[in-house]
């Protein structure tokens, strides 16, 4: 789906060669999340590795807000965590980059509700964990009461 | 960097406008250090009105964005009005996936505008809204 004027917002990340079948991806890296700084040095690594798969600004926002909002999230609630950036391919070739967020917090009591525009158990607007899913393609959490909370997402460059 | 820490952003006054910006490397700090400085400006100086450029902002989260509405609740109990100026398309469309619509918060395209609906005028004429605020 092309939004309206995204060929033109999507200059800068046209601006550099998209990975092609004879690049390797870059290897997976693993980024912690133990103080506000980090939270910064993970935007910007989001920011570099969306650049490097080759989505247009629009995608990129999307990635380095969603990341933002789970690196708080785990920052937050988790007491810190990594985060970690894989570069997937989907079965018919697509490339995408994938986001493996981690902590070892309280976990998630009700992930229905923790998924819930507005629903918040500090400061903030409550729309961390369900913007997350929205900005991204795929997102799945893995979480329960003690257990830490470990949340996978995804976006897929469209062709 | 201990210790109070500037947002590293200049905040300029015109009459009763105060006129500033937010950086793009704007972390969790930087942000509740801006709020309360832009807070005890207003209050010391007596502004109508506030004008931020966000222009450079290439990522609004949740917590800026949270940030931005507290601001403007809180500039609005001191009497003065805020407006938010030069958001990146990229950034709008994003935070209206994310569900958030900044309610509350006035936007205006540039600071051109933002300034324009604060009462200033690009020709030097001596309006009555603008007169006011030198008179004193």
């Amino acid at each position: 789906m092309a939004l309206p004027g995204e060929s033109i917002l999507a200059s800068r990340g046209a601006k550099r060669p998209a990975l092609t079948e004879d690049r390797r991806p870059p290897a997976p890296a693993t980024y912690p999340v133990r103080t506000e700084e980090d939270l910064l040095s993970v935007r910007h690594a989001v920011r570099a590795a969306t650049v490097e798969v080759g989505f247009g600004l629009v995608d990129q926002t999307r990635v380095v807000t969603a990341a933002s909002e789970l690196a708080r999230n785990a920052f937050v609630h988790g007491g810190g965590g990594t985060v970690t950036l894989e570069y997937p391919r989907d079965p018919r070739g697509r490339r995408g980059l994938r986001l493996i967020v981690k902590d070892e917090g309280p976990g998630i009591v009700d992930l229905d509700a923790a998924l819930t525009d507005g629903f918040t158990t500090g400061a903030g607007l409550g729309h961390g964990l369900g913007g997350a899913r929205r900005l991204m393609d795929e997102f799945t959490v893995r979480t329960g009461p003690g257990e830490g909370t470990v949340v996978v997402v995804t976006r897929w460059l469209a062709w | 960097m201990t210790g109070h820490r500037s947002p590293g952003v200049p905040i300029l006054r015109l009459g009763d406008v105060l006129v500033t910006g937010l950086l793009n490397e704007l972390d969790d700090r930087a942000a509740i250090a801006f709020t309360e400085e832009l807070t005890e400006r207003i209050s010391a100086e007596g502004a109508r009105g506030v004008l931020i450029d966000i222009s450079r902002l290439e990522v609004i989260d949740s917590f800026v964005a949270w940030t931005l509405m507290e601001l403007t609740t809180v500039a609005r109990l001191l009497g003065a009005r805020v407006i938010v100026a030069g958001m990146r398309p990229p950034v709008a469309i994003t935070l209206v996936e994310l569900g958030i619509e900044l309610v509350g918060v006035e936007t205006a395209l540039n600071p051109e505008q933002g300034l324009a609906a604060l009462g200033w005028r690009q020709a030097p004429q001596p309006l009555e809204g603008a007169r006011r605020g030198t008179a004193r």
